[in-house]
């Protein structure tokens, strides 16, 4: 009975807060509704028996996505009105998409016949007294082996994908490059000069720092600053 | 327990597609696009080495079919990506592209294609099809500076993603209809006609429209042309050859075995897919003025050929599509090889006016796509014409009249927009000559122009294997 | 199916309790305290000043890049959970398995790494 009960409220709030996600004005509430059409999915999957779905759905969809789609959102700078003018606009094809949609369903719940041997068919064996999360644990790595490591590529691509579309070298920022800095010897970066005294350092045509590109001080200019030389 | 070797080949290209990553990752700073590019070709040959000489079988719990008709089409799929790599050895380097992650994104799709080449379960099926669909979204948007490609790869990844999401329903629906993922079970459960309910129907249903998302079968058409149009063309390249084989096999196998007994149900359906797209590509391509878009309902139009074999549902009609394919990816490569020599002072070009008097520039190159576009209207003694007359053959030996009518209509409706390129190239005011042609090009120009022009030759070889790899699917 | 979700019974518990506060709190001052709504009191307070421009405005992309890698290591650690739970009874093999995913998303770390994905400056 509870259970039941249960699955009605979060059905209920579920298919409400889905229709928000798509009427809701500011986006920013419509990413709020949808975390929480997200809550309730792990409710009904709870209550569906798919503990581990439940808690991923959690863990993944409201930790991670749902905060994914806060970036996106602020990130993209709409202008409010013009996309509700969309919707006034695009509500009779989405209706009519809906209705297609409905009564496909309707179709579907009206032709419900399960193939006699369907539930001896079913892939997942129904471990006696493994929890849900290990019965998993037990097919995923071994009999799905293939489509496992298929999900890793996938996320292999998903990485490569976002570096490659988003990434850009910054060649103003300042990396530490460790090797460079091991290996770089005395002899690069400092000059010994033994200098007169009282000479200065403007006439010496040496700036004492090293510097690669820095051309040197013409020699007619050199009398002038040794005038200056010495403070 | 586990005939886990029948997936080497598979494992050996993401094996290596690791490996170039790494490698381009480790070599900072230096020019690795092109070695990188080099490697994949490589990494391609092996592959295609291992699937010639790999066993047949199934393996993991009934997920994963080697067997001749994966076979072949994983040869195509590793010819047409090795295409385009070729193709973009020169482009990417002018459009300033020097990127490694282009190769290795390429060889990543192809991993998933060969997945889908091999699916015999549904889950498969989606997870090959995903990781092919991802790259290829990145792919397509890989010029990010450019608003055309951004555009072209986002569009192409929100419809993708609503067709994946027809897919996912119409696989659900199915599981949950029959109590089954794998394809021999479905068919053993499906055989029986009571047990089929509008339910399972629906699904489909939906299925057939995730895939034909991927075909680009009217009506799931509307990304083609943009994107075409958007994305590098190398990636155009790639988009009009390997992904279409890869997810027309799919197609096929999906509805010739699991689904084989429900022929009835689905051949209504594929007939009129089939007749919308070779209508629309036949008549919206002769208003086109720009070639990548021209190609883009080109392509339409030669899905709707295709799909004529698979509605036919018998051996002959699958050996047709088999054959068809193999011809439309040189053809079509070939093509892209052509538009891709279109550069005039460093700019490339892709206005079919820009063609102009190419008869007389650049006699070797007009005589190339002179004789694509001559096998694309299926004019013979050329490939094209070939392939036509195979599913035109098998359509009427299973009745199905009115589509080899209409099919052959509007081949020769769209004779007319082929014919009139080829009549800019040679009648039109010359114009200014393009810049000389990269080896690279010439190189697929002539090799897919040789094929194309001397499959009447040798044809045997090539139907022979198609005939044995049509006949797996009706064992 | 009972005793798993017996196990959830506290936590519904919760949440029902939750709820009930969190109706009776907004409802009580709804109905207890006068309310004199306008404009002024919604505005955003800025230190006295009228507000400069809108909250909302592009975030460096970085951000983005940030948030997709980490929900690909999310997503990578979801498969963990199962894998240890079940460690006893899948062997060597569903051991081996899980390096071999973990060796993928591996290269992955280094490529982002050498690219400098992950380096802010």
């Amino acid at each position: 009975m509870i259970a039941a009960l249960a699955f009605y409220v979060f059905a209920g709030i579920l298919l409400l807060s889905a229709a928000m996600v798509v009427s809701a004005r500011n986006p920013v509430h419509s990413v709020l509704f949808l975390i929480l059409a997200f809550f309730n999915a792990a409710g009904l999957f709870l209550l569906a028996g798919a503990e581990f779905l439940a808690m991923i759905l959690v863990i993944v969809y409201v930790g991670a996505v749902a905060v994914l789609f806060l970036f996106v959102v602020m990130m993209l700078d709409i202008d409010f009105a013009e996309l509700r003018g969309g919707f006034q606009r695009y509500l009779p094809v989405g209706l009519a998409v809906g209705l297609v949609l409905l009564i496909e369903l309707g179709i579907v719940l009206g032709g419900w016949k399960l193939a006699p041997d369907a539930a001896a068919l079913r892939f997942a064996p129904n471990l006696a007294g493994a929890h849900n999360t290990a019965q998993l644990g037990r097919l995923i790595y071994t009999d799905y082996i293939l489509l496992f490591q298929a999900a890793g590529l996938v996320l292999l691509v998903a990485m490569i994908g976002a570096i490659v579309l988003t990434l850009r070298e910054r060649h103003s920022a300042l990396r530490q490059d460790i090797t460079a800095q091991q290996s770089r010897s005395v002899r690069q970066t400092m000059e010994l000069i033994d200098m007169p005294i009282g000479a200065g350092i403007g006439g010496s045509g040496t700036t004492g720092i090293r510097r690669p590109a820095a051309p040197a001080p013409a020699p007619a200019a050199a009398p002038a600053h040794a005038d200056h030389g010495g403070h | 327990m586990m005939n886990w070797s029948l997936a080497v080949p598979e494992l050996v290209l993401a094996c290596c597609g690791m490996a170039i990553l790494l490698f381009g990752a480790l070599m900072k700073r230096r020019e690795t696009f092109h070695l990188a590019s080099m490697l994949t070709i490589g990494a391609f040959l092996i592959t295609a080495m291992l699937v010639i000489a790999g066993p047949h079988g199934l393996a993991y719990h009934g997920q994963f079919v080697a067997d001749s008709f994966s076979g072949f089409v994983k040869l195509l799929v590793l010819a047409g990506s090795a295409f385009a790599v070729v193709a973009s050895l020169d482009y990417n380097e002018h459009e300033n592209l020097r990127r490694f992650e282009f190769p290795v994104l390429i060889l990543f799709a192809t991993v998933g294609m060969m997945l889908m080449a091999s699916a015999v379960n549904l889950m498969t099926l989606y997870v090959g099809l995903e990781l092919q669909s991802l790259s290829i979204y990145v792919l397509a948007a890989f010029a990010r500076d450019q608003l055309r490609s951004s555009e072209a790869g986002l569009k192409y990844f929100v419809l993708g993603a609503l067709a994946s999401g027809l897919l996912l329903y119409g696989i659900s629906l199915i599981y949950g209809f029959t109590g089954s993922m794998q394809f021999d079970q479905l068919a053993r459960v499906l055989a029986d006609p009571a047990r089929v309910s509008p339910g399972l129907i629906v699904g489909i249903v939906f299925l057939v429209a995730g895939l034909a998302f991927k075909v680009s079968a009217v009506p799931f058409h509307m990304w083609t042309p943009d994107v075409y149009e958007g994305a590098p063309t190398p990636v155009t390249l790639l988009m009009g050859t390997s992904p279409k084989v890869a997810a027309m096999a799919l197609l096929v196998r999906a509805m010739a075995t699991p689904f084989g007994h429900l022929l009835g149900q689905w051949q209504q359906l594929i007939v009129l897919v089939s007749i919308a797209s070779m209508l629309l590509g036949a008549l919206a391509a002769i208003g086109q003025r720009n070639i990548k878009r021209l190609m883009a309902y080109s392509s339409i139009g030669h899905m709707g050929y295709v799909l004529i074999g698979l509605a036919a549902g018998t051996p002959a009609g699958i050996r047709g599509v088999l054959l068809y394919l193999v011809t439309y990816v040189f053809m079509s490569a070939g093509t892209f090889a052509c538009i891709l020599a279109m550069r005039r002072r460093g700019v490339m070009l892709e206005q079919i006016a820009d063609l102009g008097g190419l008869g007389r520039r650049d006699p070797v190159l007009a005589m190339w796509l002179t004789v694509f576009m001559f096998s694309m209207a299926g004019i013979p003694p050329f490939s094209g014409f070939w392939a036509k007359y195979f599913i035109f053959t098998a359509a009427v030996q299973s009745g199905l009249w009115a589509l080899a009518v209409i099919g052959v209509l509007t081949s020769v409706i769209g004779a007319y927009y082929y014919i009139r390129i080829i009549k800019v190239m040679y009648f039109d005011e010359p114009q200014e000559a393009f810049d000389p042609r990269p080896p690279s090009l010439s190189l697929l120009a002539a090799g897919s122009g040789l094929f194309t022009t001397l499959f009447f030759v040798f044809p045997a070889p090539f139907v022979g294997a198609a005939e044995t790899a049509a006949k797996v699917l009706f064992g | 199916m009972a005793p798993l979700l017996a196990n959830y019974f506290p936590i519904l518990v919760f949440l029902v309790i939750a709820g009930v506060i969190a109706v009776a709190m907004v409802g009580g001052s709804m109905l207890a305290a006068r309310q004199k709504p306008y404009a002024e009191k919604l505005s955003a307070y800025e230190c006295g000043f009228e507000a400069f421009d809108d909250a909302r405005r592009r975030f460096d992309v970085r951000f983005y890049l940030v948030s997709i890698l980490f929900i690909i290591f999310d997503l990578e650690v979801a498969f963990l959970f199962p894998w240890a739970v079940s460690l006893s009874s899948i062997g060597l093999f569903g051991f081996l398995s899980m390096l071999g995913f973990l060796g993928v998303l591996t290269v992955g770390f280094i490529y982002e790494w050498n690219k400098g994905a992950l380096d802010w400056e």
